[in-house]
């Protein structure tokens, strides 16, 4: 879980600079994008980097949700009659959503590949100008579009606070000062990343970028 | 006197003699061994999870034994030891104050008010010293100071620091630690584990005992599990009172069920009565909970000097207010021993100066104690105790005085022992509270943990193979030989009995009237009349709760009713033996206050020239015949007790 | 104060068990809940009814028996304190109050709120000890041990082995118990030379007993009547990626 996690959590660091380039333009972005398909060559031919990194997410991502599966099926099977009187956990909201809000990220991921990557739900859809892909968007008169963005991103940001801090505890993190530190470290982590994706959108609507 | 027959004298012919310090050398040199390879053909029976039951399986299973273990509860890390909180007493001298081997045996014979055996009081000296290492190897979490070295503090009745604590939960570190190694002896093969089960009966074949009867609380199965040796560790009796510091299912049938079948009962009426306890808050309450004694380090225990002063404690000035364990006994102040300091809030109780509801109860301050030491450093100490307290009462004793009452504690009567720990009937060895050995009247505080942990650690697997060897010589014998059947028989047919009367009253009822008349008249102060009349009242109740108590539902699965209705029944005849006992010894001693015999300033008056002895008794279904065991005392000599 | 009680019955194992109502009227705010309890079955049993059946022996928040899930939360809604510790002050006139037993697979429920926690035993069994038999033991100060170790030793030793934990964890998951026990014998000098096996062999022993995985929710350090801290399961964490890690059974490392 962790180790698959974490993985995940490194592209999207790198996935997140990444699409902060939108600010540097048009072209630069679109450089940015194609620049990403050579990556290794010419060790590598175009665009392998590209596929060994998406194979590796795709078993990360597998492996996560398979994982996140095993350890469901173990809770359900640990408590065959459940209570008839359960009170909320009352320690974390964040630690309560992780398996429904593991499915919402995965269901954005999915809409989110076919937007953007594949382009067949973007309506522009030109692989050859991400950039525009982008900005059509985020237009404001998709703004469902945005919100649903806002919201999987939400829901990620959750999932991130918890998956970071017990990602730590699962490695080892052990004295209970550290614990208050991972637990902040977690939170500042998952808000700086929502937030770096969410400008994005924000800024297509504000018309900062265009 | 009509109640009793006495009978020839007993010996205590285990013991060695010679010089005190070379006796249990000699004793473990003389004894018979058990070659290795014999061992695992050997059975030994355990009654008893306790420091004593869990330390003496674990020892008995890693010498190479077959044991089976038993206790009532769900598992044998919950029997009542865990409760224990002060601490355990050794003679390790590490603070350099003057303790020895000698020091501690000296104290613990006085502290019983001569009425322990010498051999054994200084066996657990000696032993005591191994109990700490053993522990502390097993990763028994001790109080330590900032040099990493062990902590320890200072307990009633002693002018030396040699009590090892950890923090308030010093039994239930103690009792995990053997727990632990009693676990690893069951995850090997080597114990038989059953959790759950209660000893009904003893299994008695040829003299010797072979075995017990068990109910299985589950199933409600009856079985019968026969061995080659019988060990008791089934704690003590303090429950007969209803309401006292043990646990609900502390009981006496492990014990008493030996004692119907030839093993002698000594010394019931030696009850110790806690000093420092919750007093009780209603009719409702179902037990007593222990303030540590440990918290008579630092706080005062004091009383308004005038009588039926109700003001809040704090607007009580200073001048009026009398700290009588300071003003009696300046010597020892607040730390006299139990005995003393629960007779002395009795007796300013009954002076009408008693605080709180019905005027039971006495204060036990912090305030000096914070503000010399700082609140800081008292949380440090006793924390965990002023969090229950204040769970218990809703008053914050950083804030206001406690209020304590005295309560039953702990029996220091049981099954007699010889020097090697076997009971009367051969193969039956009873070890810890259940056996009547090291604290003659009066218990010191943090003696008990020593002496389970000695006798299960120590002394049992030292003396049991003795036993042992010979067992090749013993009678074969299975289910079906006609004493186990009628063992079992017995028991089915008090089950059927209890289960049948379907009356109108309620276990808990009778078992309630039975305390309150024990502690009326058997309690901290006895007198002739009264124990007279108790006895009259225990019969006529105990008639009556033979045709009209009700036990809802049948002998098949659990049914905790049916526990209780067995385990009562049988404190009803402990309840009058406990009376009889404190008749016929007409003198007062420690835990033993008979109101006849007093010195003119109150305190305990001894008659060594009649009562030099130990009270052994032999159940006959009828009048019960007592046996002397004369008392030697050559190297304490006895004194009146002075703590001034 | 009078209160409405709803209570889980169920005859035995086989049985299929149901919340059963009940009124329990002038109850003091002193009594313990498990006093009220009591009050209830007295009652029942001079009605002719089964008493109900619940676990307890000390009564004194030490033994670890009692196990009641009252509202919901393993031993009640005050903080630190055990079902025989609980008074009736917390609760207020015509209060409804419903009491279940826990619920776990690896505790199977023997009778109304009574279970079975012999799995527990059974982790202890499976490494929880170190392994010093009678009569082997050193001289005690020859080992000394850093205060601050030895203190949160003790506080992870403070566990009375209730199960509060796994009542309380969505996962049903056994872990704070398990890390309590490995948290304190790794932490002194006398637990280090099996510390890697013995949270292997517990680990192992929880998982086949039925124990949900952890996934640090929390909710069983916020239940723990002795409040066992959650990073002791990062202390098992640790102590286990090193154990299945090549190194821990190197010599010398
Ligand atoms: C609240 C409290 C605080 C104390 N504090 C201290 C202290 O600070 N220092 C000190 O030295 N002493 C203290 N004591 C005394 C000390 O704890 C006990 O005397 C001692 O622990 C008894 O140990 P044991 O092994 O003999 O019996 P227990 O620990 O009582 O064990 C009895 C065992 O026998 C089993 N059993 C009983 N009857 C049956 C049956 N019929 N069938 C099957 N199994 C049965 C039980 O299940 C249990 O496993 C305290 C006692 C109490 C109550
Ligand atoms: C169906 C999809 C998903 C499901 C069901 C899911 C489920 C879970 C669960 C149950 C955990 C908790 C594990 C724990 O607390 O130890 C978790 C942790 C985590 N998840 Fe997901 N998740 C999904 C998708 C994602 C995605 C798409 C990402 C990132 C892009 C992600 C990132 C993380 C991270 C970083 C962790 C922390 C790792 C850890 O807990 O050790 N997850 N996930
Ligand atoms: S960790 Fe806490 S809740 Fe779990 S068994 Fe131990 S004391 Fe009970
Ligand atoms: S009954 Fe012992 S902890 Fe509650």
């Amino acid at each position: 879980m962790a180790v698959t996690g974490i993985l995940l959590v490194l592209f999207l660091i790198l996935h997140m600079l990444g699409n902060l380039k939108v600010f540097t333009g048009e072209t630069s972005f679109d450089h940015y994008a194609h620049w990403l398909r050579e990556i290794g060559t010419p060790l590598l031919p175009s665009t392998w980097y590209l596929w060994i990194q998406r194979t590796v997410l795709a078993v990360a991502v597998l492996a996560h949700i398979g994982a996140a599966t095993v350890l469901s099926m173990r809770a359900h099977a640990a408590r065959p009659v459940p209570y008839a009187h359960r009170r909320k956990i009352h320690v974390n909201y964040a630690a309560r959503t992780m398996r429904w809000g593991g499915v919402i990220i995965l269901l954005f991921v999915i809409y989110h590949i076919l937007d953007l990557t594949t382009g067949h739900l973007n309506p522009q859809g030109d692989p050859a100008n991400p950039y525009g892909n982008v900005v059509a968007d985020f237009a404001p008169e998709r703004w469902y579009v945005t919100l649903f963005y806002v919201l999987a991103l939400v829901t990620l940001g959750f999932h991130l606070r918890h998956g970071a801090f017990s990602a730590f505890r699962s490695l080892g993190q052990q004295t209970p000062k550290g614990e208050r530190r991972a637990r902040s470290a977690a939170l500042v982590f998952a808000v700086v990343l929502v937030a770096g994706y969410l400008v994005v959108p924000f800024a297509v609507l504000t018309g900062l970028v265009a | 006197m009509d109640l009793y027959t006495e009978g020839d004298p007993i010996a205590d012919t285990k013991a060695p003699d010679g010089p005190i310090e070379t006796r249990w050398e000699r004793r473990r040199f003389e004894a018979k061994l058990v070659n290795p390879a014999n061992r695992r053909k050997l059975t030994v029976i355990v009654v008893g999870t306790g420091l004593a039951g869990g330390s003496a399986a674990a020892t008995l299973a890693e010498q190479g034994y077959h044991v089976k273990s038993y206790c009532y509860q769900d598992s044998p890390r919950r029997a009542h030891s865990i409760a224990a909180q002060g601490g355990i007493n050794a003679a390790k001298n590490y603070r350099n104050d003057g303790d020895s081997v000698h020091r501690l045996f000296y104290d613990t014979v006085k502290g019983g008010d001569f009425r322990s055996r010498e051999s054994n009081v200084h066996r657990l000296a000696e032993v005591s010293v191994n109990i700490i290492d053993q522990c502390v190897a097993q990763g028994v979490p001790f109080a330590r100071e900032y040099g990493g070295l062990l902590d320890t503090r200072s307990f009633g009745g002693a002018q030396v620091q040699r009590t090892f604590y950890a923090r308030g939960q010093t039994g239930q570190q103690l009792l995990l630690g053997a727990y632990q190694a009693l676990e690893r002896q069951i995850g090997l093969g080597n114990v038989e584990m059953n959790a759950r089960h209660e000893m009904l009966e003893l299994v008695v074949v040829d003299g010797r005992a072979r075995g017990i009867v068990v109910r299985d609380l589950v199933t409600g199965e009856i079985t019968t599990e026969l061995a080659d040796a019988v060990v008791l560790a089934s704690g003590g009796y303090g429950n007969v009172f209803y309401l006292s510091t043990n646990a609900k299912g502390c009981n006496v049938t492990a014990s008493w069920r030996a004692h119907r079948k030839g093993a002698h009962f000594a010394n019931p009426c030696y009850t110790q009565i806690h000093p420092t306890c919750i007093p009780v808050s209603g009719d409702h309450q179902s037990k007593l909970t222990l303030m540590s004694e440990s918290l008579r380090n630092d706080g005062r225990v004091w009383v308004p000097k005038a009588k039926g002063d109700n003001r809040a404690p704090k607007d009580i000035p200073e001048d009026e207010r009398d700290y009588y364990l300071e003003r009696i006994y300046p010597s020892f102040g607040n730390l006299v021993p139990r005995d003393i300091a629960s007779r002395a809030a009795k007796n300013v109780c009954d002076e009408g100066r008693g605080v709180g509801p019905g005027g039971l109860g006495v204060y036990l301050d912090f305030a000096d104690a914070i503000q010399r030491l700082g609140r800081k450093a008292i949380e440090a100490k006793y924390g965990n105790l002023f969090e229950m307290y204040e769970r218990i009462t809703g008053d914050d004793p950083y804030e206001v005085p406690m209020r304590i009452y005295p309560a039953v504690h702990y029996t220091m009567g049981g099954l007699w022992v010889d020097y090697d720990l076997q009971s009367s009937i051969p193969g039956l060895f009873v070890i810890g509270e259940a056996n009547f050995s090291d604290h003659g009247a009066n218990r010191l505080g943090a003696s008990a943990l020593m002496q389970g942990l000695a006798d299960g650690y120590f002394v049992l697997p030292n003396t049991l193979p003795n036993y042992l060897a010979n067992a090749g010589s013993f009678e074969k014998v299975d289910a079906s030989h006609p004493d186990v059947v009628a063992a079992r028989a017995a028991v089915e047919e008090r089950i059927q009995k209890l289960l049948s009367i379907n009356g109108d009253r309620t276990v808990d009822s009778f078992h309630r009237e039975l305390g309150q008349i024990m502690w009326e008249h058997c309690g901290m102060e006895r007198t002739e009349a009264g124990l007279r009349k108790a006895i009259d009242e225990i019969r006529a109740l105990r008639e009556q709760f033979w045709q009209r108590v009700r036990v809802p539902g049948d002998g098949e699965g659990l049914n905790q009713s049916l526990e209780k209705a067995g385990r009562v029944a049988d404190f009803f005849e402990l309840a009058e033996l406990m009376c009889i006992d404190a008749l016929h010894r007409e003198e007062s001693c420690g835990g033993h206050f008979r109101a006849e015999h007093q010195t003119p300033d109150g305190e305990a008056q001894r008659d060594d020239d009649r009562f030099a002895y130990v009270a052994a008794w032999e159940y006959t279904g009828d009048q019960p015949v007592l046996h002397k065991e004369d008392l030697q005392f050559e190297y304490v000599h006895p004194t009146q007790r002075s703590y001034k | 104060m009078n209160l409405t009680l709803r209570i889980w019955r169920q005859r035995g194992p086989e049985d299929k068990g149901r919340m059963v109502t009940y009124q329990v009227d002038d109850v003091s705010p002193d009594m313990s809940f498990l006093e009220m309890l009591d009050v209830l079955n007295e009652r029942l049993i001079l009605q002719g009814e089964e008493p109900v059946a619940f676990d307890h022996d000390c009564r004194e928040g030490i033994c670890g028996m009692c196990s009641l899930m009252i509202n919901g939360e393993a031993h009640g809604p005050q903080r630190g304190t055990t079902a025989c510790q609980l008074h009736m002050r917390q609760f207020s006139d015509g209060d409804t109050i419903d009491i279940e037993p826990w619920r776990a697979r690896a505790f199977p429920v023997v009778k109304d709120l009574v279970v079975n926690r012999n799995a527990f035993d059974k982790i202890i069994a499976a490494g929880g000890y170190i392994t010093a038999p009678t009569g082997s033991a050193p001289e005690a100060h020859s080992v000394p041990v850093a205060k601050n170790n030895a203190d949160a030793a003790f506080e992870s030793a403070a566990c009375i082995g209730c199960g509060a934990c796994v009542a309380a964890c969505p996962n049903g998951s056994g872990m704070l118990f398990t890390a309590a026990k490995v948290t304190q014998l790794s932490l002194l000098p006398q637990g280090q030379p099996e510390r890697y096996t013995r949270v292997i062999g517990m680990v192992d022993a929880h998982d086949e007993a039925g124990f949900g995985g952890c996934t640090n929710i929390g909710e069983c350090a916020a239940a723990c009547p002795k409040g066992i801290p959650l990073n002791t399961i990062g202390r098992l964490n640790r102590d286990y990626l090193k154990a299945t890690s090549k190194r821990a059974g190197t010599p010398g490392s």
